[in-house]
């Protein structure tokens, strides 16, 4: 059997380890939990009227995946680009699918059920 | 705090269930763990079992270690079968309280689903995705052994509350409002919902994990349609994982908000809906049916290629019918509940989204049926399993198709019909399917077989028993009984297919012994695999030993097609020189995921009862393991050149 492709020691593990403080992680943390904890405090204490109330959860809710995806995700860190791409799409069609099929679901529009 | 305490601790001891079964139940657990400690200790096998299992980051070890902890739930799951098949059998029987008969119908369908079925599949796939795909071990070894304990513990908190305070008895969805404090009180759900958080973490960590394996470690030259399809449908199933347990993990922690914190996600009051719960779980649970059924599925179709001796039908079709599974799982869920009332439209859409599925499902049917046609079978135990699916998933998944139908389906809806079709898809498929895997692996495991005679007297057996169960169910369904009675009267004409359903249940019992007493009698007479490739197999898992050691290849193999295994042994096999052996790099041992997993016990026992003590302990033991294993930096090693040849040697190569 041909080895000759190997060079040196041969790995196990997919390497984890990056160089340099973690400051985007950091930064990241702080603001997840800033933000977690602003939509709580907003409900708590029914600071907005209600639609307002809904329109800054969500607000806040995109503004934590973009928190995510960018400061933990490594979402512009260049490779593998092309599954990246895959795993977004999917992952727009599932939360599309529960978001918008629990809306309908739950509103009950039946006249006779 | 101290005054609360003794408090939890004052009505947890009234809460002590008084009865023979649960007295008999403290008896057997008491015993086995003091015949588990003694001979523990009188052979002196502690620092063994520390060593080689507890410790270890072994794809193997963990692999073996879930299917192990899978059977014992499996019996113990199997028991509260029995339990209410013996209340069932006759009318008017009074064996269980009705409260007694809802708690083992609640851990029944928990334990089987989240304890039995999902960490029997785990196992195998643990045990054998690494090997398929020519790696040393999985991407992320220390997070494998995490999964593991975290599931461990959980199954482990869950089980306890049979003896402990008594057991969850709100059905395993767990609906809401019946769920909630108001008419649940008692730590009964704080079990389930704290268990299953817990057992939840190690799921998503094991999809993110094979998820990364699969990608990242496959061996030189497999691309991805050169994977077998076992590996496939892993790859396909992580991915589901990942997408469908965060909804469980926010629906199980929302409701434990509400009953422990006073909130009202799930509760009428003060603007919560119920509905939402059944909303989420069914989100969560519908794609997790395909994550139970589809690694049977790839198991299946390694073992029917195997055995046909032709490479699997129409490969491409399995993959892109894994991947429409998988897309469309996610697109079904409400035909769990078309009798909410969601109104016309809403049930139509997931109707016909549900049936859908059944294109998928037919396309892979075929392609099996089609790997067979012209193939010279061999009727082994793994095949037999697998011959005995194909009906079986079949006559599950059309009854599936008629209960999609919405308008029909307020007939069939929570009736035995529908016990009868999700048994035959969840035995007749999943159990099948990792019955068929565990007599497949089984050599590469432990480096022998199991006895093929008694093998066919199991698959015999228990195809037998398990239509004689299940299949009146169809019948007692459609004449109307329901699902989730503790007992009914006499003069409905139910009472003969009752009584012919205990009687198969107790045939399957029975044959389930048969499975044991292989499993102990081949430890010393099964059939040896002297050479790794017992079955005359196609994939990469037979190229190396049985048992696969530590670092399972010597040297990575090259893949170039397909059934790489097959094809080089038609080349001719050459095994690797010695002289091009390099030092191999493996992950260390680490006992920290064993201490995390039972913090999160301690955290989750504490949380059940509220004691806010040992949930603050537990929680801080969490953290301060965590802390700790990130400052380990002893956490890899090389095996050294001569320890590499030794073993193979050893081995014979």
């Amino acid at each position: 059997m041909d080895t000759s492709h190997h060079d040196g020691y041969e790995h196990t593990a997919v390497s984890t380890h990056r160089e340099g403080f973690p400051w985007k992680d950091i930064i990241g943390l702080v603001l997840s939990l800033a933000l977690t904890f602003t939509s709580l405090h907003i409900v708590l204490t029914h600071a907005l009227p209600i639609g307002a109330l809904i329109t800054a959860i969500v607000v806040l809710a995109v503004f934590q995946l973009f928190v995510q995806l960018f400061l933990f995700m490594h979402l512009t860190e260049k490779t593998g680009t092309r599954s990246n791409i895959g795993a977004m799409a999917f992952g727009l069609f599932v939360a599309f699918t529960i978001v918008a099929g629990s809306i309908w679901i739950m509103a009950f529009n039946s006249s006779s059920s | 705090m101290l005054p609360r305490y003794f408090y939890n601790f004052s009505t947890f001891m009234s809460m002590f269930p008084h009865n023979y079964l649960i007295y008999g139940a403290d008896v057997s657990i008491v015993g086995a763990t003091a015949l588990i400690i003694f001979v523990l200790t009188y052979f002196k096998k502690w620092k063994w079992l520390w060593d080689n299992w507890i410790t270890t980051v072994d794809h193997k070890r963990i692999g073996i270690m879930y299917i192990l902890a899978a059977f014992a739930m499996f019996f113990r799951g199997g028991t509260d079968g029995l339990l209410m098949r013996t209340q069932l059998a006759l009318p008017n029987l009074h064996f269980l309280s009705a409260q007694h008969y809802d708690e083992i119908f609640t851990t029944h369908g928990t334990i089987m689903i989240l304890f039995m079925a999902m960490p029997m599949l785990i196992g195998l796939i643990n045990v054998a995705v690494p090997l398929q795909i020519g790696a040393r071990d999985v991407a992320f070894p220390y997070l494998n052994a995490i999964s593991f304990w975290t599931f461990f513990f959980g199954a482990m908190l869950f089980n306890i509350s049979f003896v402990f305070g008594g057991s969850p008895d709100a059905g395993w969805t767990s609906y809401a409002p019946l769920s909630e404090l108001q008419f649940d009180p008692g730590p009964g759900e704080n079990y389930y919902l704290l268990g299953l958080q817990l057992a939840g973490i190690g799921t998503i960590a094991t999809g993110v994990n094979f998820l990364v394996t699969i990608l990242k470690m496959r061996a030189p030259g497999m691309t991805l349609m050169k994977m077998p399809q076992f590996t496939w449908a892993t790859l396909i199933t992580s991915i589901i994982i990942i997408f469908a347990f965060p909804v469980l993990t926010v629906a199980l922690a929302l409701l434990t908000i509400d009953r422990l914190a006073g909130a009202h996600f799930f509760t009428i009051a003060a603007g919560g809906m119920p509905m939402m719960w059944v909303n989420l779980f069914w989100i969560w649970g519908h794609p997790e049916v395909y994550i139970v059924i589809l690694p049977a599925f790839g198991i299946l179709s390694d073992v029917i290629s195997t055995f046909s001796g032709k490479k699997i039908f129409g490969y491409t079709a399995m993959v892109v019918s894994l991947a429409a599974i998988a897309a469309l799982s996610f697109t079904v869920w409400v035909h769990h509940f078309f009798t909410m009332g969601a109104g016309a439209a809403v049930n139509s859409f997931f109707g016909v989204s549900t049936m859908l599925i059944a294109i998928p499902t037919g396309v892979k049917i075929f392609n099996w049926l089609f790997t067979m046609y012209r193939g010279r079978i061999r009727f082994t135990t793994p095949m037999l399993w697998a011959l005995a699916f194909i009906p079986t998933f079949v006559v599950g998944g059309m009854t599936g198709v008629m209960l999609a139908v919405a308008p029909a389906d307020y007939q069939y809806h929570n009736s035995y019909f529908l016990v009868s079709h999700f048994h035959y898809v969840l035995i007749g498929g999943t159990v099948f399917g990792a019955f068929a895997g565990i007599y497949y692996w089984w050599p590469k495991m432990f480096g022998h077989k199991l006895n093929e005679r008694l093998g066919r007297w199991h698959v015999g057996t228990f195809v037998l028993f398990f239509n004689m169960t299940f299949f009146p169910m169809y019948i007692v369904g459609l004449m109307g009984m329901t699902r989730r009675m503790y007992t009914y009267p006499s003069g409905l004409g139910w009472t003969a297919l009752n009584l012919i359903e205990t009687i198969g249940a107790f045939g399957q019992g029975a044959s389930m012994m048969i499975m044991a007493v292989n499993i102990v009698r081949s430890i010393k007479f099964g059939e040896r695999d002297v050479t790794g490739d017992i079955w005359d197999g196609r994939t990469l898992e037979w190229s190396t030993t049985s048992p696969a050691a530590e670092y399972n290849f010597s040297v990575l193999p090259q893949v170039t097609s397909v059934d790489e295994w097959w094809e080089e042994k038609k080349r001719g096999v050459v095994r690797p020189d010695h002289a091009t052996f390099k030092p191999i790099h493996m992950p260390n041992n680490s006992g920290w995921p064993f201490l995390i997993g039972l913090s999160f016990f301690i955290a989750g026992f504490g949380l059940v009862f509220n004691w806010w003590l040992s949930a603050i302990v537990g929680a801080l033991g969490i953290i301060t393991f965590l802390f700790l294993r990130s400052f380990d930096y002893n956490t890899d090693h090389y095996i050294p050149v001569d320890e590499v040849k030794r073993v193979e040697a050893a081995a014979g190569r």
